[in-house]
Parts: C-alpha cells; sequence; structure tokens
C-alpha cells in the first residue's frame, strides 16, 4: 500500500513539475534572449484559461479551447511586446519590474471587468475525464496522465526548436550576442516578439491545462508565477534543460512534501501538533530547496552567468 | 528644471504643512493618512540603503517589515494579556512602551538581516533577487501557520501603545513621533551616502574588484548596509503595526516587498527622497482612484506604465531632469 | 423603480447616493425621517475574493433601495481583502465620513483587525458574513451583532448530518489557517464517528492530487472538507476525476451560486450544510430570491442572502429608534424585529443568532447549478462561545 502511494505521490510531482515547467520555460527563454524579467508572465496563464474556457463553453470543444488559448496568450504577448516590453530591453532591471507589474494589475482588473468576479466554468472533456488502472493496480485520473504526456512533448519540441533550427540558433545566438546577431542581418526585433510570444503561449497552454483541473478565475497566474521563477531561479536562468530539472525539483517537493513531512514528524510528536508543524513546514519547503540550491551554486544548476 | 535640494525641502514641508492643516480643519483622516505615508516611506528609505546606495535589489524587505510588526505584535499582546513570554530558560514581560518595542524591533531586524545578507550576498543579480524573496515566503508561511499568535488572522492590540510625555493616542502626537524618525532615517542614509563608507559601497555596486584591491572587502561592506537597511524597515513595521493596531502575515507577504520597492522606483532610485514622494504618490493613488471606480487597479496600473515608460529616474529624476543611476 | 442594472454595475459612494435619492422621489414617500443614519461598508470588491463581496453588497443595497428610505446613507469601500487596508478604511469611516454603523467584511481575520477597534469606539458593528470565535466568545461586545453565523455553525452541523447519514469514519481536511483548524474543531464537535485522518492543506493550494491519493488510502467511508472559494473548485473537479467515489460532505462556502457553475457535474448531488436556500419557503425569502434575480440577472447566493438581512435588521432598528441614543438603538437591534430570509431570526445572548441550519444536496435546474433542501441538520443552534461571552 504504501509503495502504491509513493508512486502516486511520484505521479503527481512529476505532472505539478511539468505544468511548472511550460509556464518557466516562456519565462526563461524571455530572460535569457532578452534580459527581461517579466512578472507579467502569469496573467499570460490566465489569459490561455480565460480564453480556453469562454470557447469551451462557446463550442463545447475542449481541443478549440486549447488552440484558443495558445492564440489569446500568444497575440496578447505579442501585443504587450510591441506596445510595451520593447521600450524596456535597455531599461533597468527596476523598471522592468515595475512596468510588468503595472501590467499584471491592468490584465487582472481588466479580466474582471470583461468576465466578471465569479470563476468560470472549465471542464475536462469526457474522453480524458476518469481514472485508469496502472500497472501495479494503481487508479491514476488519465488527465493528469496526458497533462505529463503533453509536457514532457513540449520540452523535447523546444530542446528540438533550440538546437536543431534556425530560429534555434538565432535564439542562441541572441543569447550570447546581440550586436553580432543583428549585423549579420537578423530582424532582432521580430526575432524577440516572436520569442515573447512563444513563451506567452507557453503559459497560455499551461493555463488552458491547468484550468480545467483547477478554478479558472482572477488572479489564478501569481501563484504559479512566484513558483515558476523560482524554478528558473534553482535551474539557472536562461537553461531551458536547467527550468525542466528545477520544476521536477519543486515539483516533487512540493508534492511529496506536503504529504510526508506531516507523517515524518508524527514518528516523534503528537498527531494534532505533528499535522500543523509538518504542514507549515512543508509550504516553506520550496523556498528552503531554492535557498540551499543558491547557496551551493550561486548561479543555479545549469546557470553560467548572474 | 528644479534642483534637486529644493524639492526635497518642500516635499519634507508639505509632509508637515498637511496634517498641521487637518488638525484645525478637523480632518483626522488626512493625518492617519498622512502617517501612513510617512511610514512607509520610512520602510523604503530603509530598502533604498540597501538597493539605491548599495545596488542590493531585496525582493524579501516584507520579513523585516513583518518581524518589526511582529515584535510589536507580540510583545504588547503578551503586556495585554499579563503572561510573560516563556523561552524555556527565560521569561520576558510584554512591554507596551514604544522605544524598548522600538529596540526590539530593530534588533530583531537587524539580527535577521544578518543571517539572510549572509546566505543571499552569495548570489547577485536576479539570483539574489529571487533569493531574498524565498526568504521572505519563508517567514509568511511560517506567520500564517504559527497559530499562538493568531496565523492568518493576525493579532489585535486594542490601544495604542505609549511613548513617555507623549499621548500617542491623539493622532497628530503619532504622526509626530513617525515623522521625527523618518526625518533620523533620512539624515542618516544622506550621511550614509556622503561618508567614505557610503562612497566605497557605491564604488562596490560598479565595481567590485577596484574595490578589493585596495584590500576593502566588499562583502563586508554589503552586509553591514543590507544590516542597516533591514534595521529600518523592522523598525517602520513596529510602527506600522502601531498605527494600524494590528498584524498580520500579509506584512509578509511579497506582494509587500513589491509594494516597497515600486514607491522606490515611482520616487527615483537612490534619490534622497525618492521613497519619500513614492510614497506620497503611492497612498494618494490608492486613496483618490479607489473611490471612483471598482476596478481601480487598471488606471493604477496605466499611471505606473506611464511614469516607468516616460520618465526614467522616476518623478525626482522627471522633475530635475536628470537620470538617476541604474540598478 | 430606479434602473435595476445601475444598482449592478457601480455603485460607489457618489452612485449610491443618486440610487437612493431616485429611489426615494420614484416611490414618493412622505414618510418622515426619524433621523439620518449613515452606514458604512467594507468589503472586497476587488481580486479574486471579489465575488463574495460584490454578493453581500447588493443584497443589502437590494434591501435599502426596497426600504424606500432617504434617510440611510451607505459609503462602499473596497477592502481588496487586504487587512491593513481594512484598518485604514474603518479609521477613514471613523474619522472622516463619521458613520454611526460599520457593516460589511467577509473575511475573518479582516473582521478581527477592524470590529473590536470600531465597537471601542462606540459604533455598531453588524456582521454579514464573518463570525470568528474570540467575538463570539471572550471577546464579545454589545455593539457587535452578527447576522450570517458563528464561523464553527456550518462545520457543526455537517458533523451532525454525518451522524444522521450513517457515517462512522471520516477523513477531514481544510486549509492550514485559523478559520480551517476552528472547522475541522466545528466538525468533530458534532461527529460521534472516528476520524481516519486529518489533513491541513497549504492556504490557497490549488493542486489536491496529493490529498486525494491519500484520501484513497486512508479506508475512510467519507470526506469533510473546508476549502473557500477557488480551493473547493479546484478540489471538486480534481475528486470528480479521480475515480474516488466516498460521499462527501462541505459547509455551504464552497457551493454557493457564485461558484457552482463553475464546478459543474463535479459538484452535482454533494450534500452541504447552509442556514439559508432559496426553497426556504417563506414569503420574504420567495420576493428576495424573485427581487434579486430581476434586479441583478442572477440567482442570490447565501452571501446574497445574509447581505439582505443585515441591511433589513438595520432598517428594523432605524425604524424602532435614534441612533444617537445607543441604548435604545442596541435594544431594537437585539429584538431582531424584521422578516429574515431564514424565516423566524432570534440572537443569542452573545447577538449571534440562534438558527436552523439545513443540509442540502447540489442539483441542476434546467442549465443552472444550484441547491435543494433535503433536511435539517440542526435546529435552534447557537454556538459553543456563547458561555464565555459577558456581556
Amino acid at each position: 500500500m504504501l509503495t502504491l502511494l509513493i508512486i502516486e505521490q511520484v505521479l503527481n510531482g512529476l505532472q505539478f513539475g511539468v505544468m511548472l515547467f511550460l509556464m518557466a520555460a516562456g519565462l526563461t527563454l524571455i530572460f535569457g534572449v532578452m534580459g527581461l524579467i517579466n512578472l507579467a508572465h502569469g496573467s499570460l496563464y490566465m489569459v490561455g484559461a480565460f480564453a480556453a474556457a469562454w470557447v469551451a463553453g462557446a463550442t463545447g470543444s475542449f481541443l478549440l479551447a486549447l488552440i484558443a488559448a495558445l492564440a489569446a496568450a500568444a497575440a496578447a504577448g505579442a501585443l504587450v511586446e510591441v506596445l510595451v516590453i520593447r521600450r524596456l530591453y535597455k531599461a533597468a532591471h527596476l523598471d522592468q519590474v515595475l512596468a510588468t507589474f503595472a501590467l499584471i494589475l491592468i490584465f487582472s482588473e481588466g479580466t474582471r471587468w470583461i468576465f466578471g468576479s465569479f470563476p468560470l466554468f472549465l471542464d475536462v472533456p469526457s474522453y480524458l475525464s476518469g481514472p485508469i488502472t496502472l500497472p501495479g493496480g494503481i487508479a491514476y485520473p488519465l488527465y493528469r496522465l496526458v497533462l505529463i504526456g503533453i509536457g514532457i512533448a513540449v520540452a523535447l519540441g523546444l530542446w528540438w526548436l533550440t538546437a536543431r533550427t534556425r530560429l534555434g540558433i538565432q535564439i542562441r545566438a541572441g543569447e550570447n550576442d546581440r550586436e553580432m546577431i543583428a549585423a549579420l542581418g537578423v530582424d532582432i526585433s521580430r526575432l524577440y516578439t516572436l520569442v515573447f510570444a512563444l513563451g506567452a503561449a507557453l503559459a497560455g497552454l499551461a493555463g488552458a491545462l491547468v484550468g480545467a483541473i483547477q478554478s479558472v478565475q482572477v488572479g489564478m497566474g501569481e501563484p504559479v508565477l512566484i513558483l515558476a521563477f523560482v524554478v528558473i531561479v534553482i535551474g539557472g536562468i536562461g537553461s531551458i534543460r536547467g527550468a525542466f530539472v528545477g520544476a521536477m525539483l519543486v515539483g516533487l517537493t512540493d508534492t511529496l512534501g506536503g504529504v510526508f513531512l506531516p507523517e515524518l514528524f508524527k514518528l516523534f510528536m503528537e498527531s494534532g501538533a505533528a499535522t500543523q508543524t509538518g504542514s507549515s513546514l512543508a509550504s516553506m519547503s520550496v523556498y528552503i530547496l531554492m535557498s540551499i540550491v543558491l547557496i551551493w551554486r550561486p548561479s543555479g544548476l545549469f546557470g553560467v552567468r548572474a | 528644471m528644479i534642483r534637486e535640494g529644493v524639492i526635497n525641502w518642500a516635499i519634507l514641508l508639505g509632509l508637515v504643512a498637511l496634517p498641521l492643516w487637518a488638525v484645525f480643519a478637523d480632518e483626522i483622516f488626512t493625518i492617519t493618512l498622512t502617517t501612513r505615508v510617512v511610514i512607509l516611506a520610512l520602510a523604503a528609505v530603509g530598502l533604498n540603503i540597501a538597493l539605491g546606495i548599495g545596488g542590493m535589489v531585496s525582493f524579501g524587505h516584507a520579513a523585516f517589515f513583518g518581524l518589526g510588526g511582529y515584535a510589536m505584535g507580540i510583545l504588547a499582546y503578551h503586556a495585554q494579556t499579563y503572561a510573560a513570554l516563556d523561552f524555556g530558560i527565560v521569561e520576558i514581560e510584554g512591554t507596551k512602551s514604544m522605544p524598548v518595542i522600538w529596540l526590539v524591533a530593530t534588533a530583531i531586524s537587524a539580527l535577521a538581516a544578518w543571517l539572510i545578507g549572509l546566505l543571499s550576498l552569495r548570489t547577485t543579480g536576479v539570483y539574489f533577487i529571487m533569493i531574498t524573496l524565498a526568504f521572505g515566503q519563508m517567514f509568511y508561511y511560517f506567520a500564517i501557520s504559527w497559530g499562538a499568535y493568531g496565523g492568518e488572522d493576525g493579532l489585535s492590540i486594542y490601544v495604542r501603545n505609549g511613548f513617555p510625555g507623549l499621548n500617542t493616542l491623539v493622532p497628530i502626537q503619532f504622526f509626530g513621533l513617525c515623522f521625527v524618525a523618518l526625518c533620523v532615517a533620512l539624515i542618516l542614509q544622506w550621511r550614509l551616502r556622503g561618508s567614505s563608507f557610503g562612497l566605497t559601497l557605491n564604488a562596490a555596486r560598479q565595481t567590485p574588484e577596484r574595490v578589493e584591491t585596495v584590500g576593502l572587502n566588499p562583502m563586508k561592506l554589503k552586509l553591514l548596509a543590507f544590516v542597516i537597511s533591514g534595521a529600518i524597515t523592522g523598525l517602520a513595521g513596529a510602527l506600522f503595526a502601531d498605527l494600524n493596531r494590528f498584524v498580520s502575515p500579509a506584512m509578509f507577504s511579497w506582494q509587500l516587498s513589491g509594494e516597497l520597492i515600486i514607491l522606490i522606483i515611482i520616487g527615483g532610485v537612490g534619490r534622497l527622497m525618492g521613497p519619500v514622494i513614492g510614497a506620497m504618490i503611492f497612498v494618494a493613488l490608492e486613496h483618490w482612484l479607489g473611490g471612483l471606480t471598482d476596478f481601480w487597479h487598471v488606471y493604477l496600473g496605466a499611471i505606473l506604465l506611464f511614469i516607468v515608460l516616460f520618465s526614467r529616474g522616476g518623478v525626482i529624476g522627471f522633475l530635475t531632469g536628470k537620470e538617476g543611476p541604474h540598478v | 423603480m430606479a434602473s435595476k442594472t445601475r444598482l449592478g454595475c457601480q455603485n460607489r459612494e457618489k452612485t449610491m447616493k443618486n440610487v437612493l435619492l431616485a429611489t426615494a422621489a420614484a416611490a414618493v414617500m412622505a414618510a418622515p425621517a426619524l433621523a439620518d443614519i449613515k452606514v458604512g461598508m467594507i468589503t472586497t470588491l476587488s481580486g479574486g475574493g471579489a465575488g463574495l463581496g460584490v454578493d453581500v453588497r447588493d443584497g443589502f443595497m437590494l434591501a435599502i433601495q426596497q426600504s424606500g428610505r432617504d434617510d440611510i446613507e451607505v459609503v462602499i469601500e473596497d477592502d481588496q481583502r487586504k487587512p491593513d487596508i481594512a484598518v485604514q478604511l474603518a479609521d477613514k469611516m471613523v474619522q472622516s465620513e463619521k458613520v454611526d454603523v460599520l457593516t460589511g467584511i467577509i473575511w475573518s481575520n479582516l473582521a478581527m483587525a477592524v470590529v473590536p477597534s470600531v465597537t471601542a469606539q462606540g459604533k455598531f458593528y453588524l456582521s454579514p458574513n464573518a463570525g470568528p470565535s474570540p467575538l463570539a466568545g471572550k471577546g464579545c461586545h454589545e455593539n457587535y451583532f452578527n447576522v450570517a453565523w458563528q464561523n464553527d455553525n456550518l462545520h457543526e452541523a455537517a458533523g451532525s448530518y454525518a451522524n444522521t447519514a450513517g457515517y462512522s469514519n471520516s477523513f477531514i481536511m481544510a486549509p492550514n489557517y485559523p478559520a480551517g483548524t476552528d472547522a475541522l474543531t466545528g466538525y468533530k464537535r458534532m461527529f460521534e464517528g472516528e476520524v481516519a485522518n486529518e489533513v491541513y492543506t497549504k492556504l490557497g493550494q490549488t493542486d489536491y492530487a496529493a490529498e486525494i491519493a491519500q484520501i484513497r488510502a486512508s479506508g475512510a467511508d467519507s470526506v469533510y472538507f473546508f476549502l473557500p472559494g477557488g480551493m473547493g473548485i479546484s478540489f471538486l473537479k480534481q475528486y470528480a476525476g479521480s475515480g474516488v467515489d466516498l460521499p462527501v460532505v462541505g459547509p455551504a462556502f464552497s457551493f454557493d451560486q457564485g461558484i457552482l457553475q463553475a464546478v459543474g457535474d463535479a459538484a452535482l448531488g454533494v450534500v452541504n450544510t447552509s442556514q439559508w436556500n432559496k426553497d426556504i419557503d417563506n414569503p420574504t425569502n420567495a420576493a428576495f430570491v424573485e427581487s434579486f434575480q430581476a434586479a441583478y440577472g442572477r440567482l442570490p447566493s447565501l452571501y446574497a442572502s445574509q447581505g439582505f438581512d443585515t441591511a433589513n435588521l438595520l432598517i428594523s432598528a432605524v425604524e424602532a429608534a435614534d441612533v444617537s441614543d445607543a441604548g435604545a438603538f442596541r435594544d431594537a437591534l437585539r429584538a431582531a424585529d424584521f422578516d429574515s430570509t431564514r424565516g423566524d431570526f432570534a440572537f443569542g445572548s452573545n447577538h449571534h443568532p440562534v438558527q436552523t441550519i439545513y443540509a442540502r444536496e447540489v442539483i441542476k435546474e434546467g442549465d443552472v447549478f444550484t441547491n435543494k433542501i433535503i433536511g435539517k441538520a440542526l435546529e435552534n443552534h447557537s454556538d459553543a462561545y456563547a458561555g464565555e461571552c459577558k456581556m
């Protein structure tokens, strides 16, 4: 029984991890290529979820909803990049923080203005709902397995994109030397818009996928945003590989910590107090993990530069 | 363009004149609001020492703000319930005396800043921003689940703490106390910037190698600046708690850390009076816009965006026509 | 009548006065005002928790509008769900607006920050939602009236319902914060069976896969959870997809009208406890449900009913006494001589309701998810703290 529980929790941790990866990949790309701290990334996640909920409500198709999420988030991302972000590349990090914080305010209350104050409905499509039985007799929700699959597919796709395509070469070159690739005739501002829209689309996809099993509401992006930052910092900023490893670490730590820390404390404490202490330590565990990693490796696991 | 010195004096004068006018016009709430400005400004002055002079962008200053607040909350709570604080070995009586509370608040915040700084200063840039955030979040989640002092409900202190010779329940007298604290911090910031310590710190921010070659340890300088910074923000936290007669984990939240940074950016990074004018504008916007529409955050966002895009160097930079230092 | 849509969208301070004046003019009532009374409403109108505040405000304003009185002025402010903002607004209400009565706060932690200080300053506070235990027990105050419930009430009712449903082993779960601890305490106070496991989740947690796995492994025969707002939506959706089919019981907070549509089929058939439902059979309630729908184009939630009752309690007191005579006004409030949407309404010794709490089941009416009463969980129920209150 205990082994089964552990396996199931590890799967849960992985699923949480791959969703964090979708968020973190965009953040780390944008930081790596443009050197931009984008606090509004969580808003793009929310835009994706709302677009999906709206389209699913209107058409009843989950696939269309996912496409709408990708499109809406990419469009919102591109729009924001052209109107605001573009002016911030040369600015200090602090100005970027303030500007993208302002964007959060506008996105959140703007969404509430359009969709109202109540959460929206978005559900798992019937062909993906319900549990399936894994080898070993674990009943596990099919949808969550699909999420893990999508996450890994996106990770592979991103690896292929950066390692094997022309765009990927431009992106990697952009990380190293902006002036040089501009001199080589690459339209740098178009590249930037493209990368930003790509990152936004990934966030939107994550929002829609997660929205189906969580609550689609204003402000849903901020907690994920903070965790996604934790992920990219642990992994090393700018590194897709780092984001993947970081996301897995954070996903597993958070999930397993929440379940097993209270049990651990029960070994030597009275039950009620153990649950309380264990739970509070579990909510801090991700941040403890991050500070340990940074104290050990000040530029993250796969980071090259600060 | 106006000289920065003129602007600075005008701001200070305005900050005193407004509540004095309010006393005569019997607009008590204006005094409360100005006191809030002064306290937030004090917290931001603390952060500005780390951020503006030392180049350390701390996204976790809420940790010190909250520690100061809880120092006040816990001491006053024990005085209120006549139950001594039991540390196992020693018992400490609670207190309702502001000077004692301030001392404890600054000492504890300084200690925390020393520990956090010691660990965080191994990193730089965005990593520093994020590790300080992580420490802030740890305090936040700890405070939420710490049932003994109210957890997420927070702690209410029913009567404001006392200061010898003053009646702190009178809004203008409490304002005076906070204003003096702000002035002391401003003078400290000003002296610090002009001192050899401040100059070396500034040099360490730009080229740490150069400071090292003349035999100074940039690490130690930065750590000291971080400790002073944390202590001042902690004091502000204690005052903030006394203004509201209430503390809660919200004082530890990352949004608060963000707000402090925003105050500084609005005013102008590294400027002496940047935090003060930033706090004035932020509180005024919050107050007036909130009365106009339910969706006032949209307008606040638009105004903040405008400030970043069109006035580099914050409001003071805009008025003086000079950009501030880049961080 | 005054325009209906106007109430729904942007009733800020200024608009509010206009609406009230328009209402009064339209009703052409010549009732001489006893005295003008000013009410300060501090509630959550922006951010993720805004749905609850909007409902309380809309219910409250509907009652004021229907009364046709022009002598009640309501000032509304948004606390953004931040305790320090709420405290600051309370200062503003007392010092600047000089209100006589305060109301509106949704969250217990905000109420704890505001209520003791405003009642100590001699103002009245009528709570339309939060009922933290200290304010019902040792920290009770003669000027504090709770029109909704003491926080433990609905959880106690759930425990009592679980007994009648024949559950003997519950898995119980709540966020790790004081209201969460109170919730589980309330449930255990009434529940006579065993507790298989007691789990505290992170506040604001959105993924419950780990907890659901624990439920599966626990060997319990029922699940009790207190996860307000978005947390409950997430849990129910994930629980429905997990294949675990133990019966679930919860308080009304995860099943109110505002969020049921977002949960969808996952909530169907779940039993939850509430002191109010739209099918409680009395004329006041029927009229309230109908007029609320007409005015705002949506079904009322329990929060809206609480706002509506709070305003009617206030109006009944204004009719009976002058607010400047605090003693008489307090007696008028204590008498609670108004028509409640819950039927008979009475305060206990600690100014908290003594009321019947129902078990409801989530059903689908056409396209709309809503609740139906299936029985009484607790009758004439007070709270566990009344004895500690020395007034």
